[in-house]
């Protein structure tokens, strides 16, 4: 019954469902390119550069003749792929370093993790990202690193933030009285309760993660050619601007709007799970 | 001629029914106590008057408020109303004050809202009503803020909010629940001396009988949604009608029955314990410093007796229960179980824990809502070395669950199908499940209403009975402790001030404070029994 009343308040949820939509449109995209591409994207077709939307095109044709098309599609695969694994590394990193914070406030840990915090935050995420492929080389592995490291303070401090108000709960104290410790406390009652939250940041910082690879490739830091790349189909198309519009259009509105899906997404998320919002619930 | 005279007013909210043909009236200079349980709908006829309902409300009925009907007023001539011509104190000091408004610049605003004043006039008229809720300007400058202020302070602020324009309706929402039974008196006698000194209307509202019974000058009772009956107060104590009304007088004092007789046998004896917090320290450099939550506190509680300890909030009851569950280690003394000490080594000591356990005053809070009821109650079971599995661990469940009186088949329920009795029964089937000796109830009843409150402490009774259980009952209410207890502890600033046999006690209190705490507490006019 329960499961019922969530599923009609999600389908019910405008933007959850618009940006369900868009985001599913190109994760399905990514997911095709395995399968099927409308032309392969490592043949280059001189002939036909820069052609504008056409039957043959529907997106029209890059400065080597690639199909655009086809260019998103494949490029949707790495940037997806590098922003799962960026969230994947900051909540696999960050929310035990938030839980263990909670857990021992106010002690010398807390102080070290969220210090640490701070100074990772106090860094410039791209250029600690052109720091590290300057030391390890430009790919799209040290890409997902740069980007995940700053998403592991993000967690941490979401997780620490809401696990505090938690700690003081009277269950928390029962589970204390049953001489329970903070680990099985964090495991069994704090965490559980936090997942919400972390379910809506996860969406955000996934498309953060997008937009961040999309940077990085811009700045020839991502995903190496001949992977395409939505931020290197960008940067391509930056001097071709005036007289081959549609080759950076199609792109940025790809970027645009896998971001939108996604913040949506998570706004829909989170007015779901706001019992305030959300009446039905008791 | 009525001030406020609500007539058949009816309220639904999305088409659900809250209010059926309300009718009450309230008289310049007059006190109505409207009285009720939750659910009753008594904070919805005081929000029906301010016109503050929730979205989807449609109120149908006349609400004539100084001969105009609030109902049928735009949103603007409300706006004008309140504030001006009606005031209202909540029941929460903490919240209904923005903590970074200085208290004299949130009574002016009431002021600057509704008259065309200078800013220099209007905190003119905030001084004077500060002082005409005695805070006056040589003690509490205008300048402070909420935070520097107590409890009882933060209300008067509200109160001298609410009064600052001399409205001519004063709704009060359970003015004094949330504070001290001392300062709930002072409060109340505020309320009764701007009431005579203004005529302004009073509705006052709780859940509380014993309360509303010293104050008001006409009561109405209110269950689901209707009234019950009402009249002169306290004429209507001795003349009660309804059996509703009398089911709730009697709650109100209800006196569980207990036969067992403790015996001499200790079962926890806490000796010369000291609690020290540390405090903010002064500087970057400076050392923390230190606050003695517990100060020197010796008691012993003897098998199967109930003892209460009481005291005002930050008197460090909640500390000693902690460190009595072995939660927090102390500073010095020791506290044992049966000869055992509940700490050994700077660890608790398992043996010793799993022989007492706790009911927590909040049943929503208690439990964690992800959790089903059987996962809920077994939680103590982490203390056994061999917990119970299988059969054996399915027979323990419905047995806690059975004997609290609900049915095996709640296991597979969530805490949010619960009320709040209900839930409070889980706890209490929680801390029954591994068959403690002692039971900490923190405020067990607290929450509860009076009807529900007489069931759990009927059920305490008679568990205490049939299982052997030691009590320590901690309350702020001095009345719930008096019926239940057979000594009683009185704690003040970290220590115990008092403590002897409760009949003793409450008769004849020999330490000034106590004398002060049983004064402050209101009483229910005596019975005459028809």
């Amino acid at each position: 019954m329960r499961a019922g009343g969530l599923m009609r308040a999600a389908l019910t949820n405008r933007s959850l469902v618009i940006g369900l939509a868009l985001s599913l449109v190109f994760v399905g995209a990514a997911l095709i390119s395995f399968a099927w591409v409308p032309q392969d994207v490592t043949v280059l077709d001189i002939a036909n550069k820069m052609k504008t939307p056409s039957a043959a095109h529907p997106l029209g044709t890059d400065h080597f003749g690639r199909d655009i098309l086809s260019m998103i599609m494949v490029g949707a695969r790495t940037s997806i792929a590098v922003a799962v694994v960026a969230v994947v590394i900051g909540m696999g990193l960050g929310v035990p370093l938030g839980l263990a914070a909670a857990a021992r406030r106010g002690s010398l840990l807390d102080e070290v993790i969220m210090r640490g915090n701070d100074l990772v935050f106090a860094f410039p995420s791209l250029l600690i990202a052109i720091m590290i492929t300057a030391v390890f080389g430009p790919s799209a592995l040290n890409a997902i690193i740069a980007i995940g490291i700053f998403n592991i303070p993000v967690f941490a401090r979401l997780t620490r933030g809401a696990a505090l108000s938690l700690w003081t709960r009277d269950y928390v104290l029962a589970a204390r009285v049953a001489g329970k410790g903070a680990v099985r406390i964090s495991l069994e009652h704090i965490l559980p309760n936090v997942t919400n939250l972390l379910i809506v940041q996860g969406t955000i910082q996934f498309s953060l993660g997008i937009l961040a690879e999309a940077a990085l490739s811009y700045v020839g830091l991502g995903a190496q050619p001949p992977i395409p790349s939505w931020g290197r189909m960008l940067a391509d198309s930056q001097t071709m601007i005036s007289f081959a519009p549609h080759m950076a259009i199609f792109p940025g509105m790809a970027i645009l709007l896998t971001v939108l899906g996604l913040n949506l997404m998570g706004d829909g998320l989170r007015d779901l799970f706001d019992p305030r919002i959300r009446r039905d619930r008791r | 001629m009525s001030l406020l005279r609500i007539e058949g007013l009816n309220l639904a909210i999305h088409d659900y029914p809250i209010l059926h043909d309300v009718s009450l009236t309230v008289a310049p200079g007059q006190i109505v106590g409207v009285i009720g349980e939750s659910g009753s709908g008594k904070s919805m006829t005081a929000m029906a008057v301010m016109q503050l309902l929730p979205e989807g409300a449609g109120a149908t009925g006349r609400v004539m408020l100084d001969g105009q009907d609030v109902l049928r007023l735009s949103e603007a001539d409300l706006c004008g109303m309140r504030g001006r011509v009606m005031g209202m104190v909540f029941q929460e000091p903490m919240t209904a004050l923005n903590p970074i408004q200085t208290i004299g610049d949130q009574v002016a605003e009431t002021i600057l809202v509704h008259e065309r004043v200078s800013r220099a006039e209007a905190r003119e008229r905030a001084r004077d009503a500060l002082t005409r809720v005695e805070l006056p300007e040589d003690r509490f400058p205008l300048t402070r803020y909420p935070h520097e202020l107590s409890g009882g302070q933060r209300q008067r602020v509200v109160i001298a909010m609410a009064i600052a324009l001399r409205p001519k309706l004063l709704i009060a929402d359970e003015p004094t629940t949330a504070l001290d039974v001392t300062t709930q008196a002072q409060i109340l006698k505020l309320l009764k001396r701007l009431v005579q000194e203004d005529g302004m209307g009073l509705l006052m509202i709780s859940h509380d009988l014993a309360v509303v019974a010293d104050m008001a000058d006409h009561l109405v009772i209110m269950r689901h949604g209707r009234v019950v009956e009402s009249g002169p107060s306290p004429d209507l104590f001795h003349r009660m009608q309804h059996p509703y009304s009398k089911a709730l007088l009697a709650a109100s004092t209800h006196q569980p029955d207990r036969a067992a007789e403790p015996r001499d046998t200790p079962l926890l004896e806490v000796r010369g314990v000291i609690r020290d917090y540390a405090t903010a320290r002064k500087g970057i450099w400076g050392k923390p410093g230190s606050f003695r939550a517990v100060d020197d506190v010796s008691f012993s509680i003897r098998r199967g007796e109930s003892l209460g300890l009481v005291g005002e909030s930050g008197c460090g009851k909640s500390t000693l229960t902690r460190a009595i569950l072995g939660l927090e280690e102390v500073q010095a003394g020791s506290i044992l179980l049966d000869g055992q000490p509940v700490f050994t080594g700077h660890k608790p000591n398992r043996a010793v824990r799993r022989r007492m356990q706790v009911v927590f005053q909040d049943p929503y809070g208690s439990f964690n809502p992800r959790h089903r009821v059987e996962r809920l109650v077994t939680e103590p079971f982490h203390l056994l070395d061999r917990p119970p599995q299988g059969a054996a661990r399915d027979a323990a469940i419905a047995e806690a669950l059975d004997s609290v009186g609900l049915t095996a088949d709640d296991r597979h329920k969530y805490i949010h199908e619960f009320s709040g009795g209900q839930r409070q029964r889980i706890a209490i089937a929680r801390a029954l499940i591994i068959k403690p000796d002692l039971i900490i109830l923190d405020e067990a009843v607290s929450a509860l209403d009076v009807s529900i409150r007489a069931q759990i402490l009927d059920l305490l009774a008679d568990l205490g009975d049939r299982l052997g259980l030691t009590y320590l009952f901690i309350s702020h209410d001095l009345s719930v402790v008096r019926q239940v207890t057979d000594r009683v502890l009185v704690m003040q600033a970290g220590k115990i001030v008092e403590q002897g046999e409760t009949a003793a006690i409450f008769d004849a209190p020999a330490h000034p404070y106590t004398k002060q705490l049983l004064s402050a507490t209101p009483r229910l006019p005596d019975r005459i029994d028809a």
